[in-house]
């Protein structure tokens, strides 16, 4: 039974796969089949995960790819699959939130002129992000960890004729390649320090013990993988832009795949990161918190409905990384509060952001919340769901958001009292900026014509937020983490208490962590009711006054990279240009031409055209060469 | 002092001297060609005068087909000179200069 | 006898060689080529005294009687008397004593090398039996081949002197 129940692993894997290549192949123009092709694959995959995750399946199966022998060793290369609590989990994750959205983005995308290759192009994603969640080797790891960043490239300029999607695609791709390549680094370093790549054997000699300075180094090359993929400063210029994408694909890649890639791989190779005496969790925990209170910080100045989700979403994501480092600065501790929350955000960073795409859809792709307003009346579904999502979102109790993120709050309370400092901060900026959208956009004046005409969104879209409000609002009961840390610690997580003690748990646990994180949301609150409750204008410019310029600028992170580029790429050019002009074109092109026409002027001289000159020469050099000859 | 293979051989050189002499100095080309002649034949009796005094009667084979040659050269360098005559009126070195770029 | 022989025919042989070459006075390509003449004869007086009687007589038939003739029917058929007020030019001159003298000055250690290599006395036959045995049997491929030359040298020359069809 167990045996062939692993293999069921592979039943998840592939149907998105055969629905992209199907689609491709067949359906490209046909909307509904492709769209039935998608759904289904996607609606299978969920439904193995299920039987996977209710049966409690573990082990691995591998299919062996490569195999090289070089002389010294075997490489091997396996497409293996992994099943255990954090794959598992994760299977639920992606395949639940991806068929929710899959079956959105049927409302969402009715009578765009390509649907079957947004489908396609869907299921390819879907595809990639399980195979990151099964893989368990470095090397399908990196190959679905490109996988999607391909697809996303894909899905985000899928309106490509628009320069800005089109703009945004490259954006989103190139800099994860900038990531990629040290992750790629870092993986070609274990395979060079331990000849192996697969997870558990890496976990056993890593764990025996190495040199003090490879984990540290390794886990920062692989960190670099996870910075590009999860928008880490200073690689999360992407996300943002990345909104230029369908509204459904900004939720997959927001909330179930991408961007959760990378804290997931991050948690899945944890080993690394636990070796004692390795250097990166400290990196890890600063640029984790360091994002996610820029990003907060970037979100109370933005306009658009999707970018403040967006910064919402890489504050969340900092979040996340900030517990992983956390984790990692003690030995023997499990980064089970970045999954938990990678969980819980999971459903309602979706739920936010399907609900953003319904206002979007009813207000005929009007994106700026100040000529919203009054939505609450008109899209009721949309409202109600989407302020559960916000309330999960700020972390108030008893929404899902609340535990998850008091997790990671009291870890910083035992770790890090000052990353602590910085995770409240960010708490009370998350509620206040979620609450400004929420107070312009759906409950204050209308402030322009278009809320007039907005309409509740047909069932086909407003269904998915009420099944993803379900977990948003209950998953902090489910006992998520105990079930994680069966993962990391088998044993432990057994004695789970109730729903009602999992409720109270976190002030007993850490009344500081909890009672401060808690504090600062409901701060947010206020001050965001206090600021924007029957605003027609943001009157925070006027208040903050010069403060208010770089947070709506984004710091100017965009205008320093576009810079820095641009200067770069002129200096080696003018380098290159140089070197073309002076060295080759001059001295080796000029010089050798030069060169052989100063020869050739001198030699012509010698040419009189005079048969006896001729002559004359020539026995003069004979006379040389048997000079030469005899040796005089 | 009897006369030796020394001997020959300095009438050889100092004949072939004279061949040169004449190659690079007249300008006429016929006078050229007969001093071109002048040189095989120092050639020519030094190879004979080697045969002779080697013992060895190959040198005397080889003054025969340079003979041979001479001739055969003599008769195509002649119809050469005609045949430029009859093109350029001219059978002057300095006036063959075509080879100039 | 015989080297009062070699002394006289060689030194006819140098004299009539610098005349051939520079005859100081009389510039014309005729007065050369009977110069040539006396020159070839008295190098053919030199072969009989090295014994080789054949490559004699060739010398004489073949330069004396058939070569110079061609020469002097071409010089009187390009009636060539510009030569005449034509000078050497000084530079051509010097330049030609220069590699001249040069030349010689090389080859004034081939008789020393030639005397130390070849002593005793000479007695080899330059018969013409001898020598056509040689030519029939061992070279008989190059003899052979010679007389190809020959002909294509015949060929060529009534080629190019035949007057050019306009």
């Amino acid at each position: 039974m167990h045996a062939a129940s692993t293999h069921l692993a592979w039943l998840v894997l592939l149907p998105p796969l055969g629905a992209a290549a199907g689609i491709t192949l067949l359906a490209l123009n046909r909307p509904a089949v492709s769209a039935r092709l998608s759904i289904g694959a996607i609606l299978a995959a969920f439904g193995v995960s299920l039987v996977l995750f209710t049966q409690g399946v573990e082990g691995r199966t591998a299919w062996t790819w490569l195999s090289i022998d070089d002389g010294r060793g075997t490489f091997v290369a396996e497409l293996g699959l992994r099943l255990d609590h954090l794959s598992c989990l994760m299977l639920l994750v992606v395949t639940g939130v991806g068929s929710v959205i899959h079956i959105y983005s049927l409302g969402y995308m009715r009578g765009d002129r390509s649907v079957g290759r947004y489908f396609a192009g869907l299921s390819l994603f879907s595809f990639s992000m399980l195979g990151i969640v099964l893989a368990d080797n470095f090397l399908m790891l990196f190959i679905c960890w490109e996988l999607v960043g391909v697809s996303s490239y894909l899905l985000i300029g899928f309106w490509f004729e628009r320069p800005a999607a089109a703009d945004a695609s490259k954006k989103a791709f190139l800099t994860n390649r900038l990531g990629d390549f040290g992750f790629l680094l870092g993986i070609i370093l274990l395979w060079a320090a331990f000849g192996t790549l697969d997870f558990a054997e890496l976990e056993q000699r890593i764990g025996a013990g190495t040199t003090p300075w490879l984990p540290s180094l390794v886990g920062l090359l692989i960190f670099c993988g996870a910075v590009g993929k999860s928008a880490q400063f200073p690689l999360h210029v992407w996300l943002p832009d990345a909104m230029e994408g369908p509204t459904p694909v900004s939720a997959l890649i927001h909330a179930a795949t991408m961007v959760a890639a990378g804290v997931y791989m991050l948690c899945r190779v944890f080993f690394v990161f636990a070796a004692p005496g390795s250097a990166a969790p400290d990196v890890i925990a600063w640029v984790g918190g360091g994002t996610a209170l820029l990003a907060a910080l970037i979100a109370v100045q933005q306009n658009d409905i999707k970018r403040i989700l967006a910064y919402s979403t890489l504050s969340q994501l900092g979040y996340m990384v900030l517990a992983v480092g956390l984790a990692g600065m003690a030995a023997g501790a499990h980064p089970v509060p970045a999954m938990y929350h990678l969980t819980t955000h999971a459903c309602f960073k979706a739920l936010l952001f399907l609900g953003a795409g319904s206002v979007i859809c009813a207000l005929r792709h009007e994106q700026d919340i100040w000529r919203m307003g009054g939505l609450a009346r008109r899209m009721p579904i949309t409202f109600w769901t989407f302020l559960a999502a916000t309330l999960a979102l700020c972390g108030i109790p008893p929404f899902s958001g609340f535990f998850s993120k008091d997790a990671i709050l009291a870890l910083a309370w035992e770790r890090q009292p000052v990353l602590l400092g910085l995770a409240v901060a960010v708490a009370f900026l998350t509620s206040f900026y979620m609450f400004r959208l929420v107070w312009v956009a759906f409950l204050g004046p209308a402030k322009s014509q278009a809320p007039d005409h907005a309409r509740e969104s047909p069932a086909v879209m407003t269904l998915p937020l009420l099944v993803l409000t379900v977990p948003s609002v209950v998953a902090g009961f489910w006992g998520i983490d105990s079930y994680l840390i069966e993962h990391f610690r088998p044993g432990e997580g057994l004695s789970a208490p109730g729903w009602l003690g999992q409720l109270t748990a976190p002030f007993h646990h850490a009344p500081v962590a909890a009672f401060s994180g808690l504090i600062a949301a409901l701060l947010g609150i206020v001050f965001a009711w206090r600021l924007y409750s029957h605003r027609v204008q943001d009157p925070l410019p006027g208040l903050l006054d010069a403060a208010a310029r770089p947070l709506r600028d984004k710091f100017y992170f965009d205008e320093f990279y576009g810079r820095l580029i641009a200067w770069t790429q002129d200096t080696l050019a003018r380098g290159a240009d140089a070197v073309d002009r002076w060295v080759i074109g001059g001295a080796l092109v000029k010089g050798a031409s030069g060169s052989i026409e100063l020869c050739g002027r001198l030699l012509r001289l010698v040419q009189t055209g005079s048969l006896q000159t001729y002559a004359f020469l020539f026995v003069l050099g004979a006379v040389v060469a048997i000079v030469l000859m005899l040796g005089w | 002092m009897t006369v030796g293979l020394a001997h020959y051989l300095t009438v050889s050189v100092v004949l072939f001297c004279l061949g040169l002499l004449g190659v690079i100095a007249r300008r006429n080309v016929v006078i050229v060609y007969m001093a071109l002649e002048l040189m095989l034949n120092a050639t020519n009796l030094a190879l004979v005068a080697f045969s002779r005094f080697n013992h060895n009667l190959e040198g005397q084979v080889m003054v025969f087909f340079i003979i041979t040659v001479a001739a055969a050269e003599v008769a195509v360098g002649l119809a050469l000179i005609v045949a430029l005559y009859r093109k350029r009126q001219t059978a002057h070195v300095e006036d063959l200069a075509s080879m100039r770029l | 006898m015989q080297d009062i022989l070699f002394y006289v025919f060689a030194a006819l042989t140098l004299v009539c060689g610098f005349l051939v070459v520079a005859n100081p006075i009389s510039r014309s390509p005729v007065t050369s080529a009977l110069f040539l003449v006396l020159t070839i004869v008295s190098l053919s007086g030199l072969f009989v005294l090295l014994h080789a009687f054949f490559l004699a007589a060739v010398q004489i038939v073949v330069y004396a009687g058939a070569a110079l003739v061609l020469f002097l029917f071409v010089i009187m058929m390009l009636d060539l008397k510009a030569e005449e007020r034509r000078r050497i030019t000084r530079l051509g001159l010097i330049g030609g004593g220069l590699v001249a003298v040069a030349m010689a000055w090389l080859f004034r250690v081939v008789p020393r090398e030639a005397a130390l290599v070849a002593s005793g006395p000479a007695h080899v036959e330059g018969s013409t039996p001898a020598l056509g045995a040689l030519l029939f049997t061992q070279y008989l491929l190059p003899f052979e081949a010679i007389s190809l030359v020959l002909v294509a040298g015949m060929v060529g020359a009534i080629l190019l002197s035949r007057k050019e069809p306009s």
